[in-house]
């Protein structure tokens, strides 16, 4: 089947900080392909006629397409041919989990090494230099001219409505995206660290959204500071919902609220948002440890006690129930994660956090756990093993068990159907919800998940307005 | 949003002031109990306020603070003119207010301006509202002319007698809710030693009392729970869930370890700006 002269079996090596210099600075770990690595690298795409890549990514950019004119040396035409469904391919190049998704499917990756995705279409994103915000936004030279006569306002700046006011902006409609915080980004922001995620790139991509008309309102909580019924009332065509869920869970554990106890979006967004990495030059303060645990398996957690190392612990722990096959993070992460020296405590589950005389965390109390039979998630579940317990000494535990759905704007905004879960209901098809006009996508409509599948929502539901308006 | 500081007041120099704040939207939404979280500059922190007093007509919030760290400290070095960086709000539930007969209000330090907002809007409900303030000393106590205006009974205590009764707020409420049993609910914003101690007073009576707690916050929208604590054995968020409670319920002990968190950062920054008087430039 590969039948090409210097066929490498390896996927191109991504240049990266080394892990004891990294873990204990913000800078970027990966530092990019230079344009000899992305040819390379490209030149390993096989050009199948039915590409599997396609189907596993969830915006469906046409990858075989990109990496074809990437391999030709003409980024410009990459951009565009990835612009064409993903509105954001500098962040996702970083933060997809490309080897559940489009590399996971790489027919290559059945015998050697799936062609490394992510890191050409960050490549791609990073290199392309665009010439108007216009190009930057959609890849094309030319958008259509602004059509004041219609509006539309995004709830939450996180990656949905990012794509949601790419896509309208091209389209000349003028979009307001208003925002709890004081940064726009969302979860990119407050979220994903500097060394993952660096704000300079989602800046860059909110520069463009400002440059082609819109407007971005800080400081405005949605359901608090403006509802929907207000957006209607102000004369908006549609309002699209994309607040991420953002309502950090905690185990209900004895000792959850000593001090030294954090959810993950606390912990994150105080150093992210806040800068307390910084801290005393910005006077949000980190909380700071010698032994940290994180609770949980995902990218967040890999986050939080990836963090934790460089604000200079001494040990951190990511106390996981099941095994490494099982976390839920993606592959990348976990493998810097370990090599910057994060220890896993697998096959543990917390069953109480132990304070001092000063409330303060010591220990944390965990229950030793073994995997039985799978569940319905397909994985195995962790079972008790009955009476065996173990201590872990640690003096900061950080939470990054998930999140629900924050009730804010929900509960100002009757009408709207949610779930059981508390998530809002919205049409597969077109992302509107039970309200008229109103529509939603991200983690508030699906639950959590990843950065693509909210612009995937974002792009659905934006196409749908864009045709409702008729442009 | 403009967040253009209007009116400064000095209300106790050095230490105390009031500022009226151009924030139309925040103005137009803004119940009693509610409140605010600004950023005053760039490198700034996100800190909480309680709304004091808002006016719809002209748009305007009015907040008041006490000067006890960094973020206050700095600013107490905006004057009028000036524009504050970030005016997020308003957050929190509103007072839960209905006529209801007598409502007595108590504050203590700073906390009689956040009073004083909840105050009124019970008055405006039609309630009996009996204000019970206190301070250290006379030159401490805030609002007492604006209470005066909508309170049929205003009762001051201080520490040192320089005026009204001299001890504790808690004193004047005892013997208040002695004379009249028909008091229909009891709402205390202050330190949380006063909140503790009016909470105390009020359980034998069996009358509703609330309390505002001031917990840390980061983002103020229910998103970070930095602001937890226990009431009635429950975790709640101060930011989503209150700030206002059922003092009977609140665990004050938690509630006061936890504010105390970073006491030692916060030391740090106020000497350093202290030090430096760069204004954190």
């Amino acid at each position: 089947m590969v039948n090409k002269q210097n066929f490498t079996p390896t996927r191109t090596p991504m240049p990266e900080q080394p892990a004891d210099v990294r873990n204990k600075n913000f800078s970027e770990v990966a530092l990019g392909y230079s344009k000899e690595d992305a040819m390379t690298e490209a030149a390993r795409c096989l050009q199948c006629k039915k590409p599997l890549c396609q189907k596993g990514c969830p915006v469906e950019i046409d990858i075989k397409g990109f990496i074809k004119h990437l391999a030709d040396g003409d980024i410009p035409s990459a951009y565009r041919v990835i612009k064409d469904t993903n509105a954001l391919p500098a962040v996702c190049g970083r933060v997809c989990p490309q080897e559940s998704q489009c590399e996971g499917a790489c027919i290559l990756g059945k015998k050697y090494e799936p062609v490394a995705i992510g890191r050409l279409e960050r490549f791609v994103a990073d290199t392309f230099d665009s010439d108007s915000a216009c190009e930057m936004i959609t890849g094309h030279t030319a958008c259509s001219l602004p059509n004041e006569q219609f509006k539309v306002a995004c709830i939450g700046s996180g990656p949905s409505s990012l794509t949601v006011a790419g896509y309208l902006a091209a389209r000349g409609v003028p979009v307001t995206v208003y925002e709890a915080l004081h940064e726009v980004g969302g979860v990119l922001v407050y979220g994903i660290p500097e060394f993952r995620l660096p704000k300079s790139i989602v800046a860059r991509e909110v520069g463009a959204l400002w440059s082609k008309g819109v407007t971005f309102q800080p400081n405005y909580v949605g359901g608090k500071t403006i509802t929907v019924e207000d957006l209607f009332e102000d004369g908006y065509d549609a309002v699209f919902i994309g607040v991420g869920a953002g309502l950090p869970w905690f185990l209900n554990i004895p000792g959850e609220n000593l001090v030294g106890v954090y959810s993950s979006n606390e912990y994150l967004t105080r150093i992210n948002l806040g800068r307390a990495y910084d801290f005393p030059n910005h006077d949000t303060p980190a909380p700071k440890a010698r032994n940290v645990a994180v609770i949980g398996g995902g990218n967040v957690a890999m986050d939080a006690a990836r963090t934790a190392l460089r604000l200079g612990a001494e040990n951190v722990y990511i106390t996981y129930r099941r095994t490494q096959d099982e976390m839920p993070a993606r592959l990348e992460e976990l493998h810097h994660a370990i090599e910057e020296g994060v220890q896993l405590e697998l096959l543990t589950s917390p069953i109480a956090i132990n304070g001092d005389e000063n409330s303060k965390v010591k220990s944390m109390t965990l229950q030793v756990m073994e995997l039985g039979e799978p569940d319905d998630s397909g994985r195995r579940r962790p079972v008790a093993v009955e009476g065996k317990t173990k201590e872990l000494e640690v003096d900061m535990v950080i939470l990054a068990v998930g999140t629900g759905a924050n009730p804010v704007l929900l509960e100002a905004t009757p009408g709207l159907d949610l779930n059981k879960w508390g998530y809002i209901v919205t049409d597969a098809e077109t992302g509107e919800t039970s309200i008229p006009n109103v529509y939603a996508g991200g983690d508030i409509a699906g639950g959590s998940a990843t950065v693509i599948s909210a612009m995937g929502a974002g792009r659905r539901a934006a196409k749908t307005i864009a045709d409702k308006l008729g442009v | 949003m403009s967040n253009k500081i209007l009116i400064k007041k000095e209300l106790i120099p050095g230490q105390t002031s009031m500022l009226v704040l151009d924030c139309p939207q925040i103005a137009k939404k803004a119940k009693p109990g509610n409140f605010v979280i600004l950023r005053i500059y760039e490198k700034g922190e996100r800190i909480p306020l309680t709304i004091a007093d808002t006016d719809k007509e002209t748009g305007t919030i009015t907040i008041v603070y006490l000067v006890v760290g960094k973020s206050s400290a700095l600013l107490e070095t905006l004057k009028e003119g000036d524009t504050i960086l970030d005016v997020c709000g308003p957050l929190g539930k509103p007072t839960h207010i209905e006529k209801s007969g007598t409502v007595i209000c108590v504050g203590g330090g700073t906390g009689i301006a956040a009073m004083h907002h909840i105050a009124k809007g019970h008055h405006l409900a039609g309630n009996h509202v009996v204000a019970i303030v206190g301070a250290r000393s006379e030159n401490m106590l805030l609002f007492c002319t604006e209470l005066g205006y909508f309170c049929p009974e205003l009762l001051i205590a201080t520490d040192d007698g320089s005026t009204g009764h001299k001890g504790f707020v808690t004193d004047l409420l005892r013997e208040r809710l002695e004379q009249d049993k028909d008091v229909s609910e009891v709402v205390a914003i202050g330190p949380v030693p006063m909140m503790e101690a009016v909470a105390k007073v009020t359980k034998p009576f069996g009358v509703k009392t609330t309390v505002s707690l001031n917990s840390i916050m980061v983002d103020g929208v229910g998103m970070c729970g930095a602001c937890r604590c226990s009431v009635g054995g429950e975790t709640k968020f101060a930011c989503v869930d209150g700030p206002e409670f059922d003092g009977h319920e609140v665990d004050f002990n938690e509630l006061r370890m936890r504010l105390t968190q970073y006491k030692e950062e916060e030391d740090l920054s106020m000497q350093m700006f202290r030090s430096c008087n760069c204004h954190g430039e």
